[in-house]
């Protein structure tokens, strides 16, 4: 492994760099019907599950087929990806906002080849590589997070699960058979990157147990107040410590009845970890999203408080997101979201129809807003 | 043969959606036999380790990455996420194993050629490994060490003419929605703004200089297909202010059952005939639509346009043609202060290059929040902590019915001392006169 300079040179680091050029344009990378007919678009329709067609005012017609994306994916995996859209798309092809691969091709005869050559590429233990789907009133991608990839908060894993359940809502990813478009995310600690917090049904990576403290190296290593005022619930004060050798050092005490392990203190402070083997888990949340649709977007909701970490395919998680998803496909009207659902026919309903557990962790016990969520009225269902 | 055994993760190889395992391996594989004799600048088993570190946090349930990492190129103040495996001498592949995020194009539109050049790029100096592409919308390359940062930063400036993206408590990197590229619902560029406000705050986005993060993202209409609305600080959402244009004939094309409603979006399921008063009428939330004979009547000034009606029958409805966006003001996630979705703070704002008129509202809410904000406060908070008012005084905006969801049911009313006749100086004296103890 001998080095290889690209050109850099680390005597004088500032000579010839180049900054601020941002990403590059996109009309750079835009198929040339894309270029031809932005914005002269007329109307689309879904020819089947994973493939539609856009027709612009010139009559011209763009052909999308959509396949399923690991999002973490290899050089390898790319270059495969690179050589489809050379076979079939003139070097074209896009991401989409949920990590899905699109490619475009601008006649309808080029359509079936290229669907054909997608679903015939497998891996060796046979899953699809390009599985077509992904459309209309079904289930798409899972947005999710690093988890034991490469982020050190995570409470739970982010590509396994996230396997695992498409596997079990594979189903849906290729048929457009719900009341309306499903969508998952995952977020494998409540720092919430991504879009738990807007998403029909979300996978949410939880601690349980508050953080041990590091007091020898606390003080060393972290700016205590800020540790302190990363706490939504102000369980944490500064305090003085005494180590087993006598030397007494600053540190923090945590009030542990006050802690909801959310996490965020270590965010802030490396000597308060808190990930745990049997304490760190699932929640599971439904109902949100982001559209404004008949009604307006929605927060999800916590509707399971916990279900364990089980590796490698997180079974029991992956059971309880397939009972819901067969409720909501049974019980809602057409173009109903599962938040829009759970609404009309209320969440007393929605338990019992999921055949959900109503713990009392569901019960919003944080600030003011709290009280908005109890029930202030005499109308509920037996 | 495998560098580690790893039972657990092994059992992700079955099943029908593409295995990220499967897929870690073959590139190990691949590294392994070198058939390109690359002179790889990382150790060439860093996907070997990667999947042995991974499969020790199946064992353990817990991840075995150190905290932080505080890495990346002169010149920025962020971009790069730097990351060390806590157990460096079992995976040393993995020791360091540092992020770069790559700045996207507009739509995540590439070409072939491309995309290529950064394969070549990552599987020299890199992994190999990448998401594709992180939840903001950045390329990430995944897993390199430290030295190969600059060089790595040099030959993407230099060789593709492409930039890093955004960390720390800047301007992140904006991303936008497919817009109208290719969709008819598209009410603005979302593609050309997103670049525009990307390339005019590059300096911001680069160089750290705020309280928090802070992102813009781009939607072209209210189907918020790149979730601005959850996912962004300031939220640019597509609209219309006239009507909504009808094509009668297609209207009974829907009705008669030759155009399949949504697109086809519901094929999978027998859901009946299509039935325009039930589907669309009966949903529209304003209830401003009905039939007169076979004519579908809107009453544009109630509509809110929800975009159910043109969802529903695309061909026959299309959005209006005096078009223009909403500014949505704080969405964030929990911490610290619970979850939050955009407010609505700029009804209607015209799109016309060079975007003076919405580059002026984003300096202003800026310039407010760079002054007030707490360490670590998001947009979101501030406009908790101060008030809705602040956000309108700062930006010279009036209030407005449109702003609000309700009025204040509580009367705990803040008056300005100019506001209220004869000021807050008053005598005790004075009222003592009138008013005995």
């Amino acid at each position: 492994m001998a080095f290889i300079s690209s050109g850099y040179d680390p005597s004088s680091p500032m000579k010839d760099r180049i900054t601020d050029i941002g990403p590059r344009k996109y009309d750079e990378f835009y198929p040339p019907v894309i270029s031809k007919n932005k914005g002269k678009w007329l109307y689309h329709e879904y020819l089947q599950p994973g493939v539609f067609v856009h027709v612009a005012e010139s009559g011209d017609e763009v052909y999308s087929v959509r396949v399923g994306g690991m999002r973490l994916m290899s050089i390898g995996f790319l270059r495969e990806i690179c050589e489809i859209a050379d076979k079939h798309c003139g070097g074209y092809l896009r991401f989409t906002t949920r990590n899905n691969i699109e490619f475009m091709v601008d006649n309808k005869s080029k359509v079936k080849p290229l669907v054909d050559d997608l679903m015939s590429r497998k891996q060796p233990g046979g899953c699809y590589k390009f599985p077509v789907g992904g459309t209309g009133a079904g289930i798409t991608n899972i947005v999710h997070t690093q988890g034991w990839i490469h982020c050190h908060t995570p409470a739970t894993d982010a590509s396994g699960p996230v396997k695992a359940t498409m596997d079990v809502l594979f189903d849906d990813f290729v048929n457009m058979r719900l009341p309306a478009h499903l969508r998952v995310s995952l977020a494998c600690c409540l720092n919430m990157c991504g879009a738990v917090h807007c998403s029909d049904i979300a996978i949410l990576g939880y601690h349980r147990k508050p953080p041990m403290l590091d007091h020898e190296y606390l003080d060393k290593m972290c700016e205590i107040p800020l540790a302190i005022a990363a706490c939504p619930t102000a369980a944490i004060k500064p305090a003085k410590m005494e180590l087993p050798g006598g030397q007494k050092v600053n540190s923090v005490s945590v009030n542990n009845e006050r802690c909801m392990f959310c996490g965020n203190c270590y965010t802030m402070c490396p000597a308060m970890p808190l990930a745990d083997d049997v304490g760190d888990g699932i929640v599971i949340m439904a109902g949100g999203k982001v559209s404004n649709r008949v009604h307006a977007p929605k927060f999800s909701k916590v509707v399971v408080a916990f279900l364990p970490n089980e590796v490698p395919r997180w079974p029991t998680v992956t059971a309880t997101i397939k009972k819901i998803v067969e409720a909501y496909a049974k019980g809602a009207n057409k173009y109903e979201r599962l938040g829009e659902w759970a609404e009309r026919i209320g969440w007393e309903r929605f338990f019992e129809k999921c055949d959900l557990e109503f713990t009392h962790h569901l019960i919003d016990d944080f600030r003011d807003p709290a009280y908005f969520t109890w029930r202030q009225t005499t109308q509920f269902k037996f | 043969m495998a560098k580690h055994k790893t039972p657990l993760l092994d059992q992700l190889e079955t099943g029908p959606w593409p295995s990220f395992v499967t897929d870690i391996k073959e590139e190990a594989a691949r590294r392994a036999k070198n058939e390109k004799k690359v002179n790889f600048q990382v150790p060439a088993d860093v996907c070997d380790d990667l999947l042995g570190l991974l499969e020790l946090s199946y064992k353990h349930g817990r991840t075995h990455w150190k905290h932080g990492g505080i890495v990346g190129v002169f010149g920025y103040g962020g971009g790069v996420i730097g990351r060390y495996c806590d157990q460096p001498e079992m995976f040393p592949g993995v020791a360091h194993f540092h992020t770069m995020r790559v700045a996207q194009p507009g739509g995540k539109f590439y070409t072939t050629e491309y995309l290529r050049q950064l394969c070549d790029l990552w599987e020299l100096r890199g992994s190999g490994l990448t998401n594709m592409h992180g939840s903001t919308g950045d390329i990430i390359f995944l897993g390199t060490t430290t030295p190969q940062l600059e060089e790595i930063f040099y030959v993407l400036t230099h060789e593709i003419n492409q930039d890093l993206g955004g960390s720390g408590s800047n301007l992140r990197t904006p991303s936008d929605c497919v817009g109208q590229a290719r969709c008819e619902y598209a009410c603005y560029d979302t593609q050309a703004l997103c670049y525009d406000l990307t390339v005019e705050y590059q300096d911001e986005l680069h160089r750290p200089a705020f309280p928090y993060k802070f992102k813009f993202k781009f939607d072209g209409c209210p189907n918020c297909c790149v979730a601005s609305i959850a996912r962004a600080d300031l939220s640019f959402i597509g609209t219309w202010r006239d009507d909504i244009r009808i094509d009668q004939e297609a209207v009974q094309g829907y009705i008669g059952g030759e155009l399949p409603p949504n697109a086809g979006a519901h094929m999978g399921r027998d859901w009946g005939k299509f039935d325009i008063k039930k589907e669309v009428l009966g949903l529209c939330p304003t209830q401003c639509m009905w039939l007169e004979g076979k004519k579908l009547k809107i009453d544009n000034r109630e509509c809110t346009r929800c975009m159910h009606c043109i969802n529903v029958m695309p061909r026959a409805l299309r959005i209006g043609e005096e078009k223009g966006l909403s500014i949505l003001a704080g969405a964030k996630a929990p911490i610290l202060d619970g979850a939050q979705m955009g407010t609505m703070f700029v009804p209607f704002i015209k799109v016309e290059e060079p975007y003076d008129e919405i580059k002026d509202v984003i300096g202003k809410v800026w310039d407010w929040w760079m002054e007030e904000g707490k360490n670590r406060e998001r947009l979101g908070e501030l406009m908790k902590r101060q008030g809705f008012q602040k956000l309108l005084e700062v930006t010279g905006l009036k209030p407005d019915p449109r702003m609000v969801k309700e009025p204040r049911s509580n009367p705990y009313i803040f008056w300005k001392e100019e506001e209220v006749e004869g000021g807050f100086m008053r005598d005790i004296n004075a009222f003592r006169k009138h008013h005995m103890r």
